[in-house]
């Protein structure tokens, strides 16, 4: 009997594999990411098994390391995602994503009559309530904005 | 006993003690409101007013306060007449207010407007009211009053009634009763029930509430109706307003038998029929009158300690 083919992932030169995503919340992160994009090789698993978190997600991008920023976004939904960083098929930097107490200018607040909302010269400031799953407050109008918001952003 | 905030933004962030002092210090104040006597506590402190909204009681209470004071009071009561209709943003305004006078007293249609202000200029913020958010001063007053009829906050049982979703006068008040260990029955159709936001917050400070739309559920149980008004401005939709407007008319009948004061931030339109007025349900004027003090006391606090 014929054995089937099975498809293995390459390894990747050079680029970023986010390790350890939330289940089902990698193509929260692409978007992110702002991919797919162009020439961009991707590749994305999903619902694997995992002996830290039952089932995770992993997402492999060519040629691509990531701004501070988006590492704080992915923080947002996939609290318990890792970066690594490859060069030359190393991993030259390994590291966790850290939601921080206060998330400052990256997700907008759903209240249409909050002051952030205006033409003011002002940002969107949170504080992170509740971290799984994440539940941030507006410093300013006090609106609670959960996961699902908070992903519609992205 | 002493006054922590530099700023007085949300009710949330007084403690206990800081609710104290400006109910203590609201006491002392009382004859002087009445101009019985005389203060110059203030002489030669300016308060800067800010009013992006309507305001009577609010804006006159505070005007008064300062005035009996000693002190003076500049600013805008409408923005017809100032900068402002020529697109000049919050922050320049709140900042070169903020250059002349010795504290601010703002109230804006945006939640969160006077948080806003308070990160960006120097001198003390008072919220007087933030669209749907909160407010504060009304929240003290409040307070006062009720301690000042019943002697104490801890085990009555408050029935807030009509627009919680919008009327952010409940929104502070219900937190500060929580805090001070009262019960709460929340009152109002279910398009105006209390936002989840505050409901959270209630939760976390573990206080004894419940909902319902049915005012005759809590007549016979309660120490003081808050009714409030359905507030047409903030109503996206003036059908949604129209269908809701006049869901509770507190009348003498209604009342007749019944062991509760009525109170209300006013204005009203027609949830309180004028035949309460002067009954001994009718404690909304008291509660207006009890606006100066508490705002004589809290601008002490303020410019005192800052």
């Amino acid at each position: 009997m014929k054995k089937p083919k099975e498809l293995k992932v390459k390894p990747i030169k050079n680029g970023t594999v986010i390790d350890h995503i939330t289940a089902n919340k990698s193509l929260s992160v692409l978007k992110i990411l702002g991919l797919p994009h162009d020439q961009s090789k991707v590749t994305i698993t999903m619902n694997v098994q995992s002996s830290h978190m039952g089932s995770k997600d992993i997402v492999k991008i060519e040629s691509r390391e990531l701004y501070s920023s988006e590492v704080d976004q992915i923080a947002l939904i996939a609290p318990k995602a890792t970066i690594n960083i490859i060069r030359d098929y190393e991993i030259v930097e390994k590291g966790k994503v850290q939601l921080l107490s206060e998330i400052k200018n990256l997700v907008d607040c759903p209240n249409p009559n909050c002051i952030t909302n205006t033409i003011e010269p002002i940002y969107g400031k949170f504080y992170v309530i509740k971290k799984e799953p994440v539940l941030l407050r507006c410093h300013y109008c006090d609106r609670l904005m959960e996961e699902e918001e908070i992903e519609s952003q992205f | 006993m002493s006054f922590s905030l530099k700023n007085v933004i949300s009710i949330k962030d007084f403690s206990k003690e800081d609710i104290n002092f400006i109910l203590k210090q609201a006491q002392h104040m009382e004859p002087v409101a009445r101009s019985q006597e005389m203060s110059q506590g203030m002489v030669g402190k300016i308060l800067g007013m800010m009013f992006y909204e309507p305001s009577t009681r609010t804006r006159l209470s505070f005007e008064t306060s300062m005035k009996r004071l000693g002190g003076g009071v500049i600013g805008f009561a409408e923005t017809g007449a100032s900068s402002v209709t020529k697109g000049e943003n919050l922050a320049d305004t709140a900042r070169m207010i903020s250059k002349y006078a010795d504290a601010l007293v703002i109230r804006h249609n945006l939640e969160g407007a006077a948080r806003y202000v308070s990160d960006i200029v120097d001198v003390p913020v008072i919220n007087a009211g933030d669209g749907s958010g909160q407010h504060p001063t009304q929240t003290l007053l409040d307070i006062y009053t009720m301690k000042r009829i019943f002697g104490k906050i801890k085990g009555l049982n408050v029935a807030l009634i009509g627009d919680l979703k919008y009327g952010r006068t409940v929104h502070s008040l219900s937190y500060a009763l929580g805090m001070f260990g009262a019960k709460m029955s929340f009152v109002s159709p279910p398009e105006l029930r209390m936002p989840q936001e505050t409901l959270h917050d209630l939760k976390e400070e573990k206080a004894v509430t419940q909902e319902t739309d049915d005012i005759h559920q809590v007549l016979d149980e309660v120490d003081v109706l808050y009714v409030t008004r359905i507030q047409k401005e903030r109503f996206p939709d003036p059908e949604e307003y129209s269908k809701i407007k006049g869901a509770y008319l507190i009348n003498a009948d209604l009342l007749k038998g019944k062991d509760l004061i009525v109170m209300h931030p006013l204005p009203r339109l027609d949830e309180i029929s004028t035949d309460v007025d002067n009954t001994s349900y009718d404690k909304y004027f008291d509660q207006a009158f009890n606006g100066v003090p508490v705002r004589m006391a809290l601008l002490d606090a303020l410019l005192k300690s800052f």
